[in-house]
């Protein structure tokens, strides 16, 4: 056969492109933080985000922290998570599309961590110190050690069970 | 003794074909391609599950070793050092989804390489690697 890398190569993004295109157009555009309705969603994202911790959804950071994150996933927080550029490339897209749109000061450094935002830290300042510091919980991070859901993205209320 | 070792992977994945068929597969080419990068470099005495079991036990030089996240049982489920999240056995006779996929077996040890020895595995390390996990079942 005398296709070249290169041109399989191509083929082989357009065809994960499409596929981004259309689980982004069914994708709902919720800005109700606990995700009461259907919650965006992409393949991509969802396999190569959800290896080393859940996914964490999109609508949690804005578009700069995206940005920002994904041009550094070699250096990821303490480890290499880096991606090939194709599928690196749908998944920012995604991730941009379908960020917060609060307000944020322009100049100032992005925030990486969600659980660093202003958000995050009035969400959960009924939190106890005790179970911050609960072995089970261990990092903030941990979505999933007291949102019993956070693998499907869903972070209400009611999902809630927090380690003694 | 380069002899005995590739004898018993291609049982093992003789094995493997058994229950598996396009795992064993997969595993073989990958196996196939290590092996035929590593032998252009001179004195390849083809791979040693000793030497993977202890290039995989190791420390090289950062806190973590491959058993930090993988435990130092391949049969047993691990988790992720940092995050805890739940990772699936290594040894393929165990979880039999393991080393199907090329792509998958060079994006992390692309990744964990660099995180555990801050550089890219050679293909003898690698080789060594998958030949000790093949030899794992319990
Ligand atoms: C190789 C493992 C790995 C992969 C793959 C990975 N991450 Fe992470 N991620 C980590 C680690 C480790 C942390 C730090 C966790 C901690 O501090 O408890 C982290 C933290 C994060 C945080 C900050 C969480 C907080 O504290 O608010 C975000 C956001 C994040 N990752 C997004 C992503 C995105 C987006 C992807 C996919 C492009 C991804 N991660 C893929 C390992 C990974
Ligand atoms: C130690 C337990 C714990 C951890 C870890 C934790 N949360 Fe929460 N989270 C809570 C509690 C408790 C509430 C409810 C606060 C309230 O409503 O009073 C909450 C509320 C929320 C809400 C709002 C839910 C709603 O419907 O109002 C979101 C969204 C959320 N958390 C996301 C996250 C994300 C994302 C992470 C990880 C980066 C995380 N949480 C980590 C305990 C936790
Ligand atoms: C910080 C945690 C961590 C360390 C350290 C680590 N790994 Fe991993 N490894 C993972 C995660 C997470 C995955 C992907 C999840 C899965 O496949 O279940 C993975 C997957 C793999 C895979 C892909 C397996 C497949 O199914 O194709 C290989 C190969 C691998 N690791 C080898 C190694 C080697 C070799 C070392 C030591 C040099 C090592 N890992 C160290 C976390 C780690």
């Amino acid at each position: 056969m005398s296709i070249d890398f290169g041109s399989a190569l191509r083929m082989f993004a357009a065809v994960v492109l499409l596929g981004g295109v259309m689980s982004v157009a069914q994708a709902d555009d919720d800005e109700h933080e606990g995700g009461r309705r259907s919650v965006a969603t992409n393949a991509a994202w969802q396999a190569e985000c959800g290896e080393c911790h859940v996914a964490f959804p999109p609508r949690l950071l804005p578009a700069a922290s995206w940005r920002e994150m994904m041009a550094g996933l070699d250096k990821h927080f303490g480890t290499d998570a880096s991606l090939e550029a194709p599928v690196a490339q749908e998944i920012g897209a995604f991730l941009e599309q379908h960020a917060s749109r609060r307000k944020i000061d322009p100049a100032a450094k992005p925030l990486l961590r969600i659980s660093e935002t202003r958000w995050f830290v009035r969400e959960h300042d009924e939190v106890p110190q005790r179970v911050w510091k609960n072995p089970l919980v261990k990092s903030p991070s941990n979505c999933a050690a007291c949102h019993t859901e956070a693998e499907s993205g869903d972070y209400r209320e009611r999902n809630i069970r927090m380690p003694k | 003794m380069s002899r005995a070792f590739s004898m018993s992977v291609l049982l093992v994945v003789a094995a493997m074909s058994a229950v598996q068929p396009a795992g064993a597969e997969t595993f073989g080419q990958i196996m196939d391609e290590f092996a035929e990068s590593a032998r252009s470099t001179p004195g390849f005495q083809g791979f040693s599950a000793a030497n993977g079991e202890q290039f995989f036990k190791a420390t090289h030089g950062n806190d973590w070793s491959c058993a930090s996240c993988h435990t130092e049982n391949p049969a047993s489920s691990g988790k992720h050092a940092k995050t805890s999240k739940l990772i699936k056995p290594m040894a393929p006779l165990v979880n039999p989804e393991r080393f199907t996929d090329p792509a998958k077996v060079e994006k992390w040890f692309k990744r964990n390489c660099n995180d555990v020895l801050e550089r890219a595995c050679t293909a003898q390390e690698k080789g060594d690697v998958l030949t000790y996990l093949l030899t794992i079942n319990k």
